[in-house]
């Protein structure tokens, strides 16, 4: 049995433990909100655009000349992997979640026997697929906001992701990364970006909406304006939606690891006292006896 | 016929405006062109200029933005103006516009390939148009 000694020593490394994990949580929650705003507030444009987008590439697509980045390559044998995890770990499962969403993924594509390639985003992200994938690894940015991206962030990944795919180093580009919710809820989520997933039109009734606009200058001129641009929105919301959510499963984590510690203190406590009364006893009991000697 | 259209003006950063309005005076690629309730569909880029929102057609603008290029989504029910950075005209400052300017001319200056040059060029004219709402502006 552990001596008074080692519990009073437990019992004060168990509560600085507690003191940090909660100090985290409060600074989880303040960022949080901050991040929150960005992700929120970064939604209406990602979403109007890829409206935009939908509408005029309706319209476009199938015909010739249409710019590679909503077409496609023709072929989807080679994929590329944009894993984006946080740089920094103690937020729960979330890096973990977006790992292994990853990982099935590239399993999949194993499976049908495609090429893949991975880009990661975050230093979770680079540690953990650098393990398994490093001769796949083609690509790695991990100079983000801690706590809100700026589009400049989203700008350099999407400037690299294009210039690959202008080199045409991959056919298909997926964007791996956990959708905010709510502050305990996120949602891994995979995007294809390259080419542009083009709404399915039903045939005849809507077919022509896309037809129905006039274009300054021209549809492929504003497309080939408006593709790029719409990577780097969609590189940059997942950014921020992943921001987000590191810092809400970071919060939940915490808060968790708070109330862990709370008990364990307790537990430890009632230990501690049930000891020390103990030891009171046999004291007490050694004295009577040795005075009932006499 | 409708007599207010949906003007929505969002940047990447946050959703600027989303309100009823009378009429837009947009800054597309090919010229200012005003845009009234149940205008026809209309794609365009826009380059950088005046976004001038109105209560009617007649009325003087009630708001005015600054954006720095972009694209515009014009059908009938409303307008969607998808701007890079968009600054209400009330609050360009020459102070911001002058930092702007010194960042912009050591783009110009430091550029080593055309692909450098035509972005800092771009830059550049960003600032002199930023500077020529102002001064309409005040005047």
């Amino acid at each position: 049995m552990a001596s008074l000694k080692d519990l009073r020593i437990r019992i004060t490394s168990v509560q600085s433990t507690k003191k940090i994990t909660s100090a985290m949580k409060m600074v989880a929650a303040s960022k949080l909100r901050r991040a929150q705003e960005a992700a929120e507030q970064a939604r209406p444009y990602a979403q109007r655009m890829e409206g935009m987008l939908g509408n005029l590439a309706a319209g476009n697509v199938g015909q010739d000349g249409a710019p590679r980045l909503l077409a496609g390559t023709g072929k989807d044998h080679s994929h590329l992997i944009i894993v984006m995890t946080a740089n920094r770990g103690l937020c729960g499962g979330f890096n973990t979640n977006i790992i292994r969403s990853a990982r099935a993924l590239i399993r999949d594509l194993q499976a049908q026997g495609k090429n893949f390639k991975i880009y990661t985003v975050g230093r979770k992200s680079r540690d953990n697929m650098k393990r398994d994938f490093a001769d796949h690894m083609v690509g790695h940015f991990d100079e983000f906001g801690r706590t809100v991206s700026s589009f400049s962030e989203a700008e350099h990944v999407a400037q690299a992701v294009t210039s690959m795919f202008d080199a045409g180093d991959f056919d298909v580009c997926t964007l791996v990364y956990a959708n905010f919710i709510s502050a305990i809820t996120q949602e891994v989520t995979r995007q294809q970006v390259i080419p542009f997933p083009v709404p399915e039109v039903a045939d005849g009734e809507d077919a022509g909406a896309g037809r129905g606009y006039e274009y300054e200058p021209s549809d492929t001129e504003i497309l080939t304006d408006l593709l790029p641009r719409n990577l780097a929105i969609q590189i940059f919301r997942a950014l921020l939606e992943n921001g987000a959510s590191e810092q809400g499963a970071r919060m939940s984590a915490m808060d968790s690891a708070t109330r862990n510690a709370g008990e364990m203190i307790d537990k430890l406590k009632t230990t501690y006292n049930r000891t020390r009364q103990a030891q009171i006893t046999t004291e007490l009991i050694e004295i009577i006896s040795g005075a009932e000697a006499l | 016929m409708a007599d207010t259209l949906q003007l929505d003006l969002v940047s990447p950063a946050k959703l600027l405006m989303s309100e009823s309005v009378g009429m837009v005076v947009v800054p597309g690629i090919e010229g200012y062109f005003g845009v009234l309730p149940s205008h026809m569909p209309l794609l365009s880029t826009l380059r950088p200029g005046v976004v001038s929102v109105h209560d009617g057609v007649n009325d003087a603008p009630a708001k005015k933005f600054f954006v720095n290029g972009g694209f515009a989504e014009v059908n009938p029910e409303g307008c969607t103006l998808l701007v890079d950075e968009a600054i209400s005209v009330d609050e360009l400052t020459s102070d911001d516009i002058a930092e702007r300017r010194t960042v912009a001319e050591e783009q110009v200056q430091s550029a080593a390939t055309d692909e450098d040059r035509t972005a800092a060029n771009k830059a550049l004219f960003i600032v002199d148009e930023m500077a020529r709402a102002m001064s309409e502006a005040a005047a």
